[in-house]
């Protein structure tokens, strides 16, 4: 019995025990402060769906074999050039959101498939070239955003020098998926359109892994030797991962922004990719595994950590940001975590 | 890159120079970048060395301190910020206490030392854990500790952490205020100590070196054995020359109306830097040095020669962290003013970018790769907002570059190693 413990807590993992441990303490310490449970409930549902995408972004890197992608920012970048796209053709609601995905999709694709090409030649340090790759065309695009011949009086400043730093949507496609059929109980608000957008991405994706190319993805990624001994082309796979992950952080940051109101540009998407990362960490997966159940149980933790820790930090202590430093312990700390798991000692 | 060019047929002149700028591709590019930004910044030459005289005095120290991991071949070790934050420690005990002047500075000494070994000690293990993804892992501890720290120094101080200072707490008496004022206190605490003018530093930079020439030649006609000649000969040469010519500009600077004689040099800062070079040249040649570099070279080999080859590994990361320690007490004293939850944030990617731009790599980086990678990233420092604003119209544009290179550089090198490794490993 005791065996079969330690085994299942090795399974789980120490840190995934903490964190669930310090949720549901988080929740008893909500309820004894008598905050609204359905007010956080319904706010760990909307940020789910508004991270979810970008989390799942992190299955096909991983599975494909470039590990944690810390090089989301690079699809980030390509989502915002086009949620701008479609406020600068001055579409409103559903058209304008789904021309925002549609024109991201193709620079995505390219995008992906150079960091791709990038990735294979750079084999065993994926991780911190993928980083540094996200930073520096964040901060390249950053002088993008100053020069970029974009003339909506929304998107950029009248007065000249570049684009906003936050762009607002109301009125072009604000929470149009959170609000698309949203039913409420009591102060319980179900974001179902955000929610069943997220389902069918899942799907989406669920659906390539199951193709034949996914499956050669898969087990590319899982031993690239035995891959080559079987006639698979470990590069194109490798790259066709990338291109995907890509693919779906630009449709993330889409979502996101959507459901948070504003595109915001200039150094924003810095660390966006950390986040992602430490959510699918957060669900179970690893630096070689994934799968669809990850996102759903990573974002919704991990998001929901942060809605109830806000609160009862506050209620707790009037001075500090405690939540944001819970987030970034919690988010760094699993990643470190799940680094020490590759087991790269011999 | 060297390999692509024949090595069959007899280098010429030619070959050697598209060797060499193959092999210094980042560095040559920076000095045309900072040659560029420098002539459309249109600076003074004058306010421009003082601007970097200080900033090398702010920052040397700290890319120095990069230098002993990657001969262990641990990479970049981007958990210097941990050495920061000890540093920082330090000097918020000391300035807490009231502690000035170069007292005050040489108590931040003793106090950041121990934080610094126990954070080396740790980050050492941890690293050891995660071998092959030392530097990815670095750099997510860097921001671990981060939150570490702000838990510390935002939410505990004055709360759990018993600490009454009107000047240092926020107004509810809980965490410290975003910045603390090191005027007064800590502020040029060593920098101030002795300060000579530039043309007076150039003299005595200038004898020094007329000296170590004449050594040279002393040691020449006393008879060296043949295979010192050539190196005792071009020693004797250079230093005399060099010396020659810094005293003689010297000359030319003091007799001219030039702003330069208003520059002052923080010499002792200098001399500490100078110091710190010299350590990391003698530590390289003791037995612990040849274990760092057996240990880089070959973990493997180490482990067979009798080497613990994990043990070291931790002892260099120790080392580098509590340089990087005290190289932040250098660049705070200098800075003035301790921005409490920023100072430390970007400590690892700045000097990491220096040094890469100086030509080092992941695995091989000396103190001239440090000295030279300091001078050119900081020229970038000062020229950039202010060639920004005069090509473009706009401080921000130049500053978003400077950030785009630095990032780019780090990537850019790190990727370049990688996939050197792999086309070896393909050859093999």
């Amino acid at each position: 019995m005791k065996d079969k413990l330690h085994v299942y807590i090795k399974q789980f993992g120490l840190p995934r025990i903490i964190i669930v441990t310090f949720l549901l303490s988080l929740c008893v310490l909500a309820v004894i402060y008598n905050l609204s449970i359905a007010g956080l409930l319904s706010d760990t549902l909307v940020r789910t769906g508004m991270h979810g995408v970008l989390v799942l972004a992190m299955v096909p890197g991983i599975l494909c074999g470039i590990g944690l992608n810390f090089g989301l920012p690079l699809g980030i970048l390509c989502g915002l050039i086009g949620g701008l796209v479609s406020i600068e053709l001055d579409l409103v609601g559903f058209p304008a959101f789904t021309t925002a995905i549609l024109v991201s999709i193709p620079i995505a694709i390219v995008v992906g498939w150079g960091y791709g090409v990038l990735l294979n030649r750079v084999k065993g340090s994926e991780m911190t070239i993928a980083t540094y790759a996200g930073f520096s065309a964040v901060s390249l695009m950053s002088i993008g955003w100053m020069i970029l011949p974009f003339k909506s009086d929304e998107i950029a400043w009248i007065i000249g020098g570049g684009l906003r730093t936050t762009i607002t949507l109301t009125g072009r496609y604000d929470k149009i998926l959170n609000d698309f059929a949203a039913i409420s109980i009591g102060n319980l608000t179900i974001p179902t359109g955000l929610l069943l957008f997220l389902i069918a991405m899942n799907l989406i994706v669920w659906v390539i892994l199951q193709s034949k190319a996914g499956i050669a993805m898969k087990a590319v990624g899982d031993n690239p030797r035995f891959a080559t001994a079987a006639g698979l082309n470990v590069n194109k796979y490798r790259t066709f991962g990338s291109i995907l992950s890509t693919v779906l952080g630009a449709i993330g940051i889409i979502v996101y922004s959507q459901s948070f109101g504003f595109i915001q540009l200039y150094q924003a998407p810095m660390f966006m990719g950390f986040s992602a990362v430490a959510a699918i960490l957060i669900g179970g997966a690893t630096v070689k595994k994934a799968s669809i159940s990850h996102v759903f149980i990573g974002t919704f933790l991990f998001q929901g950590l942060l809605v109830v820790a806000l609160p009862v930090a506050n209620k707790m202590l009037t001075a500090g940001s405690l939540a944001e430093i819970t987030r970034i312990i919690v988010s760094n700390g699993i990643i470190l975590y799940a680094l020490t798991q590759v087991g790269g000692g011999e | 890159m060297a390999e692509l060019i024949g090595v069959n047929k007899k280098a010429t002149i030619w070959d050697k120079i598209k060797r060499f700028s193959l092999n210094n591709m980042v560095t040559i590019m920076f000095v045309i970048i900072c040659y560029i930004g420098f002539y459309y910044s249109e600076l003074s030459f004058a306010f421009f060395v003082n601007d970097l005289i200080t900033r090398i005095a702010r920052n040397a120290f700290l890319v120095l301190a990069l230098i002993i991991p990657v001969l262990a071949g641990m990479g970049l070790n981007f958990a210097i910020v941990l050495g920061a934050m000890a540093g920082q420690v330090a000097i918020i005990m000391v300035t807490h206490w009231g502690i000035v002047g170069w007292q005050g500075f040489l108590i931040c000494v003793v106090i950041s030392a121990p934080i610094a070994i126990i954070f080396g000690y740790l980050t050492g293990k941890l690293l050891n854990k995660t071998k092959g993804q030392e530097m990815i892992t670095s750099l997510i501890l860097g921001f671990f500790a981060n939150g570490l720290y702000q838990l510390v120094f935002l939410i505990m101080v004055g709360s759990i952490i018993p600490m009454e200072n009107e000047t240092l707490l926020l107004s509810t008496g809980v965490g410290l205020r975003v910045s603390i004022d090191l005027t007064g206190g800590l502020k040029y605490a060593i920098d101030d100590l002795i300060r000579w003018t530039l043309p007076r530093t150039l003299m005595m930079i200038g004898c020094v070196s007329i000296l170590i020439g004449g050594f040279n030649i002393y040691k020449y006609t006393k008879g060296v054995p043949n295979y010192l000649k050539s190196k005792v000969k071009l020693r004797m040469i250079n230093y005399s020359i060099a010396g020659l010519a810094f005293v003689i500009y010297s000359f030319v600077i003091t007799n001219g109306s030039s702003l330069l004689n208003n520059i002052r040099v923080p010499i002792v800062t200098m001399v500490i830097i100078g110091l710190l070079c010299l350590f990391n040249i003698f530590i390289s040649k003791t037995k612990i040095g040849q274990d760092f570099r057996t240990v880089g070279q070959d973990r493997h080999v180490a482990t067979v020669s009798g080497i613990k080859s994990d043990k070291i590994r931790v002892t260099a990361i120790v080392i580098s962290t509590l340089l990087a320690a005290w190289g932040q007490l250098f660049f705070l004293q200098n800075l003035g003013t301790l921005s409490t939850y920023g100072s430390h944030e970007q400590v690892g990617m700045f000097a990491i970018a220096a040094l890469l731009i100086g030509g080092a790599s992941v695995t091989k980086a000396n103190i001239g790769h440090a000295l030279l990678g300091t001078v050119l990233f900081h020229t970038l420092f000062i020229v950039s907002p202010i060639a920004g604003k005069n090509l473009f119209g706009d401080a921000q544009l130049g500053e978003y570059f400077r950030a785009f290179v630095a990032y780019g550089v780090i990537g850019l090198s790190l990727g370049m190693h990688a996939w050197k490794k792999q086309l070896q490993g393909k050859k093999l």
